[in-house]
């Protein structure tokens, strides 16, 4: 069977206006699932799992957030990592301070803190666009950073301002060992991801765009450009703050505010340059991309060269191939990844007659 | 007749408006009304501020001097947003869609006032976003049908050939079933085929709707057509307003923009 679109014909627009109204990218989307949540368990050793899979998906909900922001509404952003670091600090502070607090109840709430701090920072976007935005957001970046670790208060005193996330335990189960671990990160950014496809279709998703690509022309139909960028970088923050509490929670288990600084920001950010701007599944291509690629770089070094190549060359060799991807993209598909595979995608869906 | 159609009175001035850019005058107290179903058209030659007017009406631009009074509401300082609110639709000169969008999308979102469903109902795609986004969408496909773009409803606007695109912006507007629609120049730079389609598009909205039109318009014939009333601009002054009859035999007219040919 191949991906196409015409010869299926829609009986209504209610079936036309479903999350994935060609068959074939449902099932897609059915396999991956199927794939993630079945597959991988049975086949993916502890390494794979803990080290590999569980900070991607990680990164991939971060990414999403930032996408959000960036792809969808044109803000750019260079404090998403910043963002995490609250959502870390806060899943902490109130596993801390309200002790048996659900832990899903506790994420959900650190996602808020997050939102709540991230609109606080998205302010400077109703007056200001572009490069000087980007400025902006670095500033919230660093004074995020300067304020977790200059404030005792959030790591509670501790003398390093590290932070230990306490276990994960929902109703009496233990998420305690790696596949558990990347089997509740899988579930918890299943759900968001599915939630942000549902957004971007829908009115808000549109308001987002609209800001986006021609923001005189959206007022003047009637939307609000505050309400909506606001909202942009609210529902980012939650996203960003979700991932960094699970970072902290699922992933790393200690954390300060060093672990979120600014080349994490640029990480997130590169992730949707190569993924793809406004498109969900590029920011899982990009987090893919950017999670594997050193390895498969390391990889193919090794067995080019055997053991002869030094360790120092090897990391150079991944800025190198970083930059080079980085411009690439910027020059010639600022769509990325996910703007190739959907090209792939309309040359089948007509094929064999292209016109 | 349609009894729609038949013109009624008055419902939107605008009063003794003055704008300037600096040291450019774009408007130097200009006064009309516009009255219900009519199809009035502003034309004057280029810079005469045909589009800054435009501007005015719906609140991208906001006058230093003048006020407009619409259903007898007097309005000091139009906003953009509220302006859509007031039932006030717009096409731009220099086609304004959202580029990344699709022609479906870009109309269904002049539909944005109607939705009633909240952020959390969206995120979940359940109750009224659900049924609303499936009634909004039926009412776009009967506007994708009027305006003949069925083939390209789902192709990002962006790589729309510019009839296309004027027309996915006529499409945007009527989509918020507006009561009164500016139109800034919709016919610029289409061949006599597009033309004409745009002027039946435009007839027929005005006829079935007796949607109330402000239009900007350079071809002559088109103007004295489609018009009920024509207002003339010229450096920001207004030099004329009358039936087209009048004003095509008004002297002044002719001297500042129609010339001997018309
Ligand atoms: N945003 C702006 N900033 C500065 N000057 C402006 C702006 N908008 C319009 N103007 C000036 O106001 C005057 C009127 O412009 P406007 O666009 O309203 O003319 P127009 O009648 O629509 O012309 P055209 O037929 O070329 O579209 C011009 O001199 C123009 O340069
Ligand atoms: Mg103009």
């Amino acid at each position: 069977m191949i991906y196409r679109e015409c010869g299926q014909f829609k009986t209504s627009y209610g079936s036309d206006q479903a999350i994935f109204p060609i068959p074939q990218d449902r099932w897609g989307v059915m396999l991956a699932l199927l794939i993630a949540f079945m597959v991988i368990p049975a086949i993916a050793n502890e390494y794979w799992l803990g080290v590999i899979l569980t900070p991607f998906l990680i990164l991939a909900l971060a990414a999403l957030g930032l996408n959000i922001l960036t792809g969808y509404c044109g803000q750019l952003s260079l404090g998403s990592a910043a963002f995490m670091a609250v959502g870390a600090f806060a899943a902490y502070n109130f596993e801390l301070r309200l002790p048996g607090i659900p832990l899903l109840l506790d994420f959900v709430l650190a996602g808020l803190v997050a939102a709540g701090v991230g609109i606080i920072f998205g302010i400077p976007s109703l007056r200001i666009k572009g490069f000087y935005l980007a400025v902006a957001t670095l500033a919230a970046q660093f004074f995020i950073e300067w304020s977790l670790t200059k404030f005792g208060w959030f790591s509670n005193y501790s003398s390093s301002g590290v932070i230990t996330a306490q276990k994960m335990v929902i109703l009496g189960y233990d998420f305690d060992t790696p596949l558990r671990k990347y089997l509740l990160v899988l579930s918890i950014v299943s759900v968001l991801a599915l939630m942000a496809k549902n957004l971007v279709r829908s009115e808000t998703g549109r308001a987002w765009m609209a800001v986006r690509d021609m923001d005189v022309a959206a007022e003047v139909i009637g939307i609000r450009i505050m309400k909506t960028k606001l909202m942009a970088f609210a529902v980012s923050s939650f996203y960003c703050g979700v991932a960094g509490a699970l970072w902290a929670f699922a992933y790393l288990g200690t954390v300060d505010a060093q672990t979120f600084d600014l080349h994490r920001s640029f990480q997130i950010l590169f992730m949707i340059i190569v993924g793809g701007m406004g498109s969900i599944l590029g920011s899982f291509i990009g987090a893919a991309f950017i999670v594997l690629m050193p390895i498969f770089i390391n990889l193919s070094a090794h067995a080019l060269f055997g053991n002869a190549i030094r360790p120092d060359l090897l990391s150079n060799m991944e800025l190198i191939v970083f930059g080079g991807l980085i411009i690439f993209f910027l020059i010639v598909e600022p769509l990325g990844l996910a703007r190739l595979w959907q090209i792939a995608k309309e040359k089948l869906r007509l094929w064999p007659f292209p016109h | 007749m349609n009894p729609k159609r038949t013109i009624g009175d008055v419902i939107l001035e605008v009063e003794d408006i003055a704008l300037s850019f600096g040291g450019v005058r774009a408007l130097s107290h200009v006064s009309f009304g516009v009255r219900e179903h009519e199809i009035c058209s502003i034309i004057g030659p280029n810079g005469a501020g045909k589009s800054s007017m435009l501007n005015v009406i719906n609140g991208v631009y906001h006058p230093q001097h003048g006020h407009l009074v619409y259903r007898g509401k007097r309005i000091r300082r139009m906003h953009a947003h509220k302006s859509a609110r007031y039932g006030i639709a717009r096409t731009f000169q220099n086609i304004a869609l959202f580029k990344g969008m699709s022609a479906l999308d870009n109309i269904l979102t002049g539909r944005n006032l109607m939705i009633k469903s909240t952020f959390i109902e969206q995120a979940f795609y359940w109750g009224r976003a659900r049924s609303e986004e499936i009634a909004h969408r039926r009412r776009v496909e009967e506007i994708v049908d009027f305006l003949e773009i069925e083939s390209v409803r789902k192709v990002p606007v962006g790589r729309l050939p510019y009839g296309l695109q004027k027309r996915v912006e006529l499409g945007r507007a009527l989509a918020a079933e507006p009561q009164v629609l500016l139109l800034d120049e919709p016919m610029a730079g289409m061949n006599v085929e597009e033309k004409e389609d745009m002027c039946r598009f435009i007839l027929d909205v005005n006829d079935e709707f007796g949607t109330t039109m402000v239009l900007i318009e350079h071809d002559m014939g088109v103007v004295m057509d489609l018009s009920d009333h024509v207002v003339v601009l010229d450096y920001g002054r207004k030099i004329a307003d009358g039936t087209p009859e009048e004003i095509r035999d008004n002297q002044q007219v002719i001297d500042a923009y129609l010339g001997v040919a018309a």
